[in-house]
């Protein structure tokens, strides 16, 4: 951008820093005008809507609403007919491997593997550290992967997993690493047997420091004295761990594990930058975004999206559950 | 408690002030001072790095000449975000290039602007062949025009290793599989290719079966299959993959490092073991786009003496000079008088050159001059482009998105199995059934 356009601009960019702050505050100045204008009874029950008020029109206007008509869509052809469920015929048609099987059967797996072995070495970390005196510095280490962007990681991975033909110095970490020990090659994204338990891998990198960082803290929240008495009782430290810190960790880790699902099941970016779906690595998010937007295709774009939808719904019901009985337990 | 007036005032203003500022973003106005049409014209593009500075450069005539600010936007992302833009009413003025099937679309849904009124076809038809106007037109409108465009189907090798060799370029096709199994019998692979290319993998490979459809059963064919009349599994067709299949040879044992290598080597990297010493490989067919990769990877290499290309060598000599083209495209999408004068400009010889000189692009305007080529094997690509008795457009770009992906996908199939050409050719059947009624 040249500085012409930018100060061409610039009067925009002073409205919005200026104008939205002082149209919160006039919304907030005006209602609270209109309902001093009401009888002292009326108050306290009308006031807590205007507050939001706002957040409602824009949840209803920016989620909700776009909810509606994306499950109106799926029931459409592109010219706008209604087909009945022909879209999801068409993704769910042809088990196993028609439609969108494909990529369900691969979102299972992220549901699962990612899920587990990212929460699963979280805790181990988490637990393992939690004993060191350099845990400051590891813990920051392991955390680093979540500043890199989606993008960036699988790029990074694409040159960890790099071939390179048997006898050819390896340029890919792990091909190279498995040089060392006298093996071939092996093409990681590429083949189907391997590529999606590969690219599962490099996403979980990515993410296994936030789980760790959040049950880390719940085990600092454990109260030493408990783990004192259980010593004092003569309990080794696995049985503490099994009986003590786990249990006391387990809302945390059902939360942190709820959301890792809601992770998997939204899963892209590492995908779209790997393999783009090829090789049997789709998913759902990847086959919406491709029939919406190479094939043109809004009913079935749709229709996959209503299937995520549908997928996503019950462990969101489920998290926010938990973190209610979170809350209460304080 | 009464709002003072003042409050009521301030309030009414804040939020008109914020409607006028949403609106009144662009205010380009088609003012004209000193003859200059001034304003600006958004202009959406697939170049990037380099291909942008040269792109630039072209457009700095223009800015200079009209007083017109050229808005550039570049994404590899082309069709859709150009869907997104033109779905919600928003599209910029001019842009390069969109996949000739969405452009259709457009052109059907009344979403493009046809040319036939903004550019001077009179002069248009004296500085272009035919046949790139006809590549541009649908229903018998110009839609889209070309400025500069690329061959396809170009085999590069590196002549200082064929002198060395003893080999001679081959002018027949029976002349290249007499060279490959040559190559073979020295004890070294023929052939580099490499199919990764993100989303879009395999679109290397499928260049190589089109090349050979065409040269091999002619331009009917080959409109008829890209059209969705003729099946994959017509003999056609089906011979075209089988011919590819002699060139990969049985379990892809002509190409340096197999299937492996060819599903998970990046195209613009693919060709580069042809300079190394030993070479990896001898030959590799490429669009004439791939010289600047070439360079990029190894700045000392010279075109001509360390790459040079020969023309894929038609199958069938019934269809001598049959080539597959691709181009950059303009394309208008809202009318105004910037976007004309862009248009306008970016058809003459003049914009054209300046990209020519700059090197890694083929102008189509014929006026200019060939002697402008930064050497000697551009100047070859320009004379084959401006000599194609037969030009087609790529055929995967011609077809439906779901058709062309199906077709790429299969390419990564076959490379992998070729066992499996059958199964794998009743699989694109299926496709092409449904692929052509939305």
């Amino acid at each position: 951008m040249d500085w012409g356009t930018f100060l061409s601009q610039l009067p925009i960019v002073v409205i919005v820093i200026v104008g939205v702050p002082a149209v919160l505050v006039a919304y907030i100045v005006g209602t609270e005008y209109l309902v001093r204008l009401l009888p002292d009874a009326f108050r306290p029950r009308v006031r807590p809507w205007i507050w939001v008020g706002p957040a409602l029109i824009f949840v209803f206007g920016f989620l909700i609403l776009p909810a509606i008509l994306t499950a109106k869509t799926s029931l459409e052809s592109g010219a706008g007919d209604f087909v009945g469920l022909q879209n999801y015929q068409r993704q769910l048609g042809d088990f196993p491997t028609g439609g969108a099987w494909i990529a369900i059967r691969n979102n299972v797996y992220w549901l699962i593997l990612y899920t587990l072995v990212a929460l699963g070495f979280g805790l181990l970390l988490a637990v393992l550290f939690d004993r060191v005196r350099y845990e400051t510095f590891v813990k920051s280490l392991i955390f680093m992967p979540m500043a890199i962007s989606a993008v960036a990681l699988g790029v990074i991975w694409k040159f960890m997993y790099w071939y390179q033909p048997p006898g050819v110095p390896q340029t890919g970490t792990v091909n190279a690493i498995l040089g060392i020990f006298h093996q071939d090659p092996r093409i990681w994204v590429q083949d189907p047997s391997v590529d999606n338990f590969a690219i599962i891998a490099a996403a979980t990198w990515g993410i296994t420091g936030f789980a760790m960082v959040i049950l880390s803290a719940a085990l600092k929240g454990i109260p030493a004295d408990l783990l004192e008495a259980a010593r004092v009782d003569g309990a080794g430290e696995i049985t503490i761990f099994r009986r003590v810190i786990f249990p006391l960790m387990m809302p945390t880790v059902v939360v942190v594990g709820t959301t890792l699902v809601i992770f998997a099941l939204k899963a892209f970016d590492v995908v779209y930058v790997m393999t783009g779906g090829n090789f049997e690595t789709d998913v759902l998010a990847n086959r919406m975004y491709k029939l919406l937007f190479f094939s043109g295709n809004q009913g079935g774009a749709a229709a996959v999206a209503m299937i995520l939808l549908a997928a996503v719904v019950p462990v969101l019901i489920f998290n926010l559950r938990q973190f209610r009985a979170v809350e209460a337990r304080r | 408690m009464r709002i003072s007036s003042f409050k009521v005032v301030t309030i009414v203003a804040l939020g008109a002030a914020m409607v006028l500022a949403a609106c009144g973003g662009n205010s380009s106005s088609g003012n004209t001072t000193n003859g200059k049409i001034g304003g600006t014209v958004h202009f959406l593009g697939t170049w990037s790095g380099s291909e942008q500075d040269s792109f630039m450069a072209v457009i700095k005539p223009f800015e200079d000449q009209t007083g017109v600010t050229v808005e550039y936007e570049a994404s590899r992302d082309q069709d859709a975000i150009l869907t997104t833009r033109v779905t919600a009413g928003n599209p910029p003025e001019v842009a390069s290039a969109p996949s000739p099937a969405l452009l259709t679309k457009f052109a059907n849904q009344g979403k493009v602007i046809a040319l036939n009124n903004v550019l001077d076809m009179g002069k248009l038809n004296s500085e272009y062949a035919k046949s790139w106007i006809d590549l541009g037109s649908i229903n018998g409108k110009l839609y889209e025009v070309y400025a500069w465009g690329s061959l396809k189907g170009l085999v590069f090798y590196n002549p200082k290793v064929f002198q060395q060799k003893g080999y001679t370029v081959p002018k027949t096709w029976d002349e290249m599989i007499t060279l490959q199994n040559k190559i073979k019998a020295d004890g070294t692979t023929p052939w580099c290719i490499g199919l990764e290319s993100g989303a879009a993998s395999g679109w290397p490979g499928s260049d190589w079966v089109k090349e050979i459809v065409l040269s091999q059963s002619g331009p009917s064919v080959y409109d008829s299959w890209w059209q969705g009349k003729t099946k994959w599994s017509s003999s056609e067709i089906k011979q075209a993959w089988t011919t590819w299949g002699q060139v990969l040879g049985s379990g892809d044992s002509n190409v340096y490092g197999g299937k492996n290598f060819m599903v998970s080597t990046n195209f613009g990297d693919a060709g580069n073991g042809m300079f190394d010493s030993p070479p990896k490989c001898f030959m590799h067919n490429q669009g004439s786009f791939i010289t600047d990769f070439f360079v990029k990877a190894k700045p000392s290499l010279v075109a001509g003496q360390d790459f040079n290309f020969f023309p894929l060598p038609d199958v069938n000599s019934k269809y001598t000079g049959a080539h597959v083209v691709a181009g950059d495209t303009m394309s208008m999408f809202k009318d105004t008088p910037q976007a004309r004068a862009l248009m306008k400009y970016l058809t003459t010889a003049e914009a054209q050159d300046i990209w020519v000189k700059r090197g890694g692009k083929t102008a189509i305007n014929n006026k200019v001059n060939v002697n402008d080529y930064p050497d000697a094997l551009q100047k070859n690509i320009a004379q084959t482009i401006l000599s194609a008795k037969i030009a087609k457009y790529d055929a995967g770009d011609l077809m439906p998105p779901d058709m062309k992906n199906a077709y790429w996908s299969a390419i990564l199939q076959y490379v992998q199995d070729q066992s499996k050409l059958d199964s794998i050719l009743s699989g694109l059947d299926k496709v092409q059934a449904t692929a052509y009624t939305t």
